[in-house]
């Protein structure tokens, strides 16, 4: 089979400038996304065995308190303003994917691990994708294949720098940058004969700038219309097509509804009690608690967050009073069952002074959505984690370091 | 030179097969191997036999597009990329597809995706016809 291959703007320059982009932005994307299995702190990281393959598993601090606002919004935006560049990246080597198979066999074998590369960059966006549009149509357990997803795609990439970083430089240092700014539709000409230049190509329709602004576009559109998932007000609207650009009127996002719990109402209304070791408080009698008030983000690992204004009673008020003034670790349980129903707190996280457990929310009870009678909140912890419902609280010496 | 590519190689594979034993520490993911290779095998296709056929034979037919002061090409690829792009990105809430988890974690429907989607492939459109205008305008107003 003999294709023919058109564009006249194809060419190791456009590939370059694709590859360098990608090269400096996906780096920060997998990082941040290595950091969320971090931040799940000790003990709950998921998937839970992953080996060697994952960073220093050191106390995630809780300050910043916007730290995994920042860094899970950078994994999942910049995922998202990503696809075009991708997408491009991938339109401009295709010619590549019709050359017959090197017969050289290390050649052969450097092609094949483009499978890693590509297979595994698509199938980090598509999963990631699916995910945070609560769509689940894949049926297996996104955590294990987005991570088992993303070392693949790490051995592909850091293997295809490693081999393409000089052609890369060859072919940014092939064309000026800023003459190919200038250059318009008219004076577009093709590259010279090479690699994926196509041999006859047919009349430019789009500039080289024309192309990368083409690019760029996508991403820009793509970024105003994830952005606002991050932000509280208006703003938020502009994440048109996002689940994390509404909300509930005159409400800010929840990441499960008290319906979606399957609490029995009964259980978290007059009767109930936090059980703190042995102690039972009821809601007025936490009410009657030093309270203290701070303004904390709920930041979700579907990249959306919202900043509130909390109070309640601090998190280590309530560890002297059961008795362990200075605890190692926190067992947080809810009143709802299943797997994320329960959460291990650090000591630096149970200690920090605007960690609370939340009885109220921008001068209200929290609202049944939002976790009455009492739900935890601790700066720069992963919102799955801010367990609502909360039924009890386990302080302890023992377990995970500080 | 070749002993360091071949090196290279070798560890990229062995990284590849050490991340891939990842779902194979939990029993309980091994039921989903076989899809999970199914889908990755479905992603790295996506592109190259799925995208890029279709968005080739489309742009294509871009070339029958009579001719004008001003070419058409760009002002029809322009939004039509736009609402590709958009549709891909977005097509869970857009096909409504996922509907029960989105509700438990939103409290919302997915109802309002599919007619924001298509209002906002309207406006591209919109957008672009009006620049053509403008430029066919500016042309004519200049070239007589």
């Amino acid at each position: 089979m003999r294709i023919r291959w058109r564009s006249p703007i194809r060419g190791p320059w456009l590939t370059s400038v694709l590859g360098l982009v990608l090269l400096c932005a996906l780096p920060l994307v997998i990082v941040t996304g290595l950091l969320d299995w971090v931040a799940y702190g000790p003990g709950q990281t998921i998937p839970a065995d992953v080996g060697a393959l994952h960073l220093p598993l050191l106390g995630w601090p809780t300050r910043p308190s916007w730290l995994f606002r920042l860094t899970q919004g950078l994994h999942v935006g910049l995922g998202i303003v990503l696809v075009p560049v991708v997408l491009a990246k991938l339109w401009s080597v295709i010619p590549k994917l019709f050359t017959a198979l090197p017969r050289n066999p290390l050649r052969a074998a450097e092609r094949a691990t483009l499978v890693l590369l590509v297979g595994g960059i698509l199938f980090e966006i598509v999963t990631g994708l699916l995910n945070i549009q609560y769509d689940y149509v894949f049926g297996f357990s996104f955590y294990a294949a987005h991570y088992t997803g993303a070392w693949v795609f790490v051995a592909g990439f850091v293997l295809h720098v490693a081999l393409k970083l000089p052609a890369m430089t060859r072919g940014l240092r092939s064309r000026s940058f800023r003459t190919e700014l200038r250059t318009p539709l008219a004076q577009t000409r093709s590259e010279p004969p090479g690699d994926l230049v196509a041999p006859e190509p047919e009349p430019p329709t789009l500039s080289r700038r024309g192309a990368l602004a083409l690019v760029a576009g996508g991403s820009l559109l793509l970024a105003g219309m994830t952005i606002g998932q991050t932000v509280d007000g208006p703003l938020r609207a502009t994440a048109l097509l996002l689940p994390r650009g509404r909300t509930l009127p005159g409400d800010f996002p929840v990441n499960r509804t008290f319906a979606a719990s399957g609490i029995a109402p009964a259980a978290v209304s007059a009767g109930w009690r936090l059980e703190l070791g042995s102690l039972r408080l009821t809601r007025a009698q936490l009410i009657a608690l030093p309270q203290h008030t701070a303004a904390l983000p709920i930041a979700c690992v579907e990249g959306w967050s919202t900043q509130q204004t909390w109070s309640g009673v601090r998190l280590r008020d309530l560890a002297a009073l059961a008795g362990v003034p200075a605890p190692t670790s926190a067992l947080v349980s809810s009143v709802e069952v299943g797997p994320f129903a329960r959460a291990t707190l650090t000591g630096a996280q149970v200690r920090d002074p605007d960690a609370l457990l939340a009885l109220r929310v921008n001068g209200a009870d929290l609202s049944p959505d939002h976790g009455f009678p009492a739900r935890v909140i601790v700066p720069a912890l992963p919102g799955v984690h801010c367990t609502k419902w909360v039924r009890s609280i386990d302080f302890t010496t023992s377990g995970p370091r500080p | 030179m070749t002993g360091l590519r071949a090196a290279g190689v070798l560890a990229c594979l062995a990284l590849g097969a050490y991340a891939a034993t990842i779902v194979v520490r939990d029993p309980s993911l091994h039921p989903s191997i076989p899809w999970m290779l199914a889908w990755f095998a479905g992603a790295l296709l996506l592109h190259d036999l799925v995208l890029f056929p279709l968005y080739a034979a489309v742009d294509r037919m871009l070339v029958h597009l009579p001719a004008a002061p001003v070419p058409l090409v760009n002002h029809v690829r322009v939004p039509l990329l736009g609402a590709g792009l958009t549709l891909l990105v977005f097509l869970p809430g857009i096909i409504r597809q996922g509907g029960p988890v989105h509700l438990g974690a939103t409290g919302l429907d997915q109802a309002p995706y599919l007619i924001r989607w298509l209002w906002l492939v309207l406006a591209m459109a919109g957008a672009s016809a009006l620049v053509w205008v403008v430029r066919v305008t500016r042309r004519s107003a200049a070239g007589g």
